[in-house]
């Protein structure tokens, strides 16, 4: 019977999506464009927020918009009316978005004509969380709606996320819904997040969303400019 | 869930791997993948067993270690391990802080192969 030898690897198993992942930072930076990725449940208002982002922010940046949801272009003709470019990835059933698919709708935009890109993820609060974009900043939306106990049940997601923007707040008065509790869940996994309360209907902390991402753009287009 | 996209890069390391170590035959395929990981092992498995056949990991077993979600302290830099049940709750077991850095329970890695 032939040898059986025990070979060491330790190898990345999404080595190449990380790989792909760093290049499309370095584009980035060579173009000077700063890219968020948003990634949320379905209907915890990604698009309401990007259009929010847009209106707020598009006399100070140039933005484009990565569509990702699944296999409709309801959300990118939302963008477009807004006035900014916006790629559909036809993403059929998938689950989440990665580096090849991002570095494809990167090749579709203009990015020597814009400051901000936002990747409006998939509807999903798990399988996004293992797949960098090549994104500089990971936010999440998590919706008074879908509740205080998210983090439990989505540790991965919360754990890897920059900002996490609690949408709806207008909700809280009739949830069961409890914000202390909600931030003590979210800072256990992850100290270091920042948490911005908002309504994209009332327009309620819309403003400190957008303080957050204009600060978030000066320091890398500064550092990018370096 | 994403288990597919993760096979395919798994298919293709080991066979890397394997081909420069001149294997004949892939046995087994150690996994490391923290608990804080969705992913499913029997799910894995089973696209394995699809995607790997004809070629010379046909067969292999994926023995799959969950590495546990372990903290530091910020403030003793005592490390202890937090069960993904405790999540909501917890505290530093030596000082009682709620300070901590997450030090590992999100690795994702082949460890290691046997071949022949």
């Amino acid at each position: 019977m032939a040898d059986i030898r025990l070979i060491e690897i330790k190898e990345e198993i999404l080595s190449d999506n990380k790989d792909l992942a760093d290049e499309i930072r370095d584009t980035l930076r060579m173009n000077t464009v700063f890219m968020l990725n948003l990634m949320a449940s379905p209907g915890g208002g990604k698009t309401s927020l990007i259009v929010n982002t847009i209106r707020n922010m598009k006399g100070a940046y140039r933005i484009g918009v990565i569509e990702g949801d699944i296999d409709s272009v309801v959300d990118a003709e939302k963008v477009v009316k807004e006035g900014v470019p916006a790629v559909q990835l036809k993403t059929g059933g998938f689950c989440h978005l990665d580096a090849s698919m991002i570095k494809m709708a990167l090749d579709e935009m203009d990015l020597k004509n814009l400051d901000l890109v936002i990747i409006d993820n998939i509807g999903n609060l798990v399988c996004p969380a293992e797949f960098d974009t090549g994104s500089h900043k990971n936010a999440m939306i998590l919706s008074v709606p879908e509740g205080d106990d998210k983090p439990l049940k989505y540790p991965m997601m919360f754990s890897i996320c920059d900002v996490l923007v609690v949408n709806k707040i207008d909700y809280l008065s009739i949830a069961d819904f409890d914000m202390e509790v909600l931030k003590e869940r979210v800072y256990r996994l992850n100290p270091e997040i920042k948490i911005i309360e908002v309504s994209c209907k009332t327009g309620e902390g819309i403003e400190k969303w957008t303080r957050w991402l204009t600060d978030e753009i000066k320091t890398h287009l500064h550092s990018a400019a370096l | 869930m994403h288990e597919l996209a993760v096979t395919e890069s798994i298919l293709k390391i080991v066979l890397k791997h394997a081909q420069t170590n001149g294997a004949a035959k892939v046995l087994t395929i150690g996994l490391t993948i923290g608990e804080l990981s969705e992913l499913v092992g029997d799910c894995i498995q089973h696209y394995f067993d699809y995607m790997s056949k004809d070629t010379i990991a046909e067969g292999a077993i994926l023995d799959i270690e969950r590495s546990p979600i372990i903290f530091q302290c910020n403030d003793c830099k005592n490390t202890f391990p937090v069960s993904l049940r405790d999540t909501k709750d917890f505290a530093c077991p030596a000082c009682g802080s709620i300070k901590f850095a997450l030090i590992s329970g999100r690795e994702f890695y082949i460890k290691d192969i046997t071949i022949s």
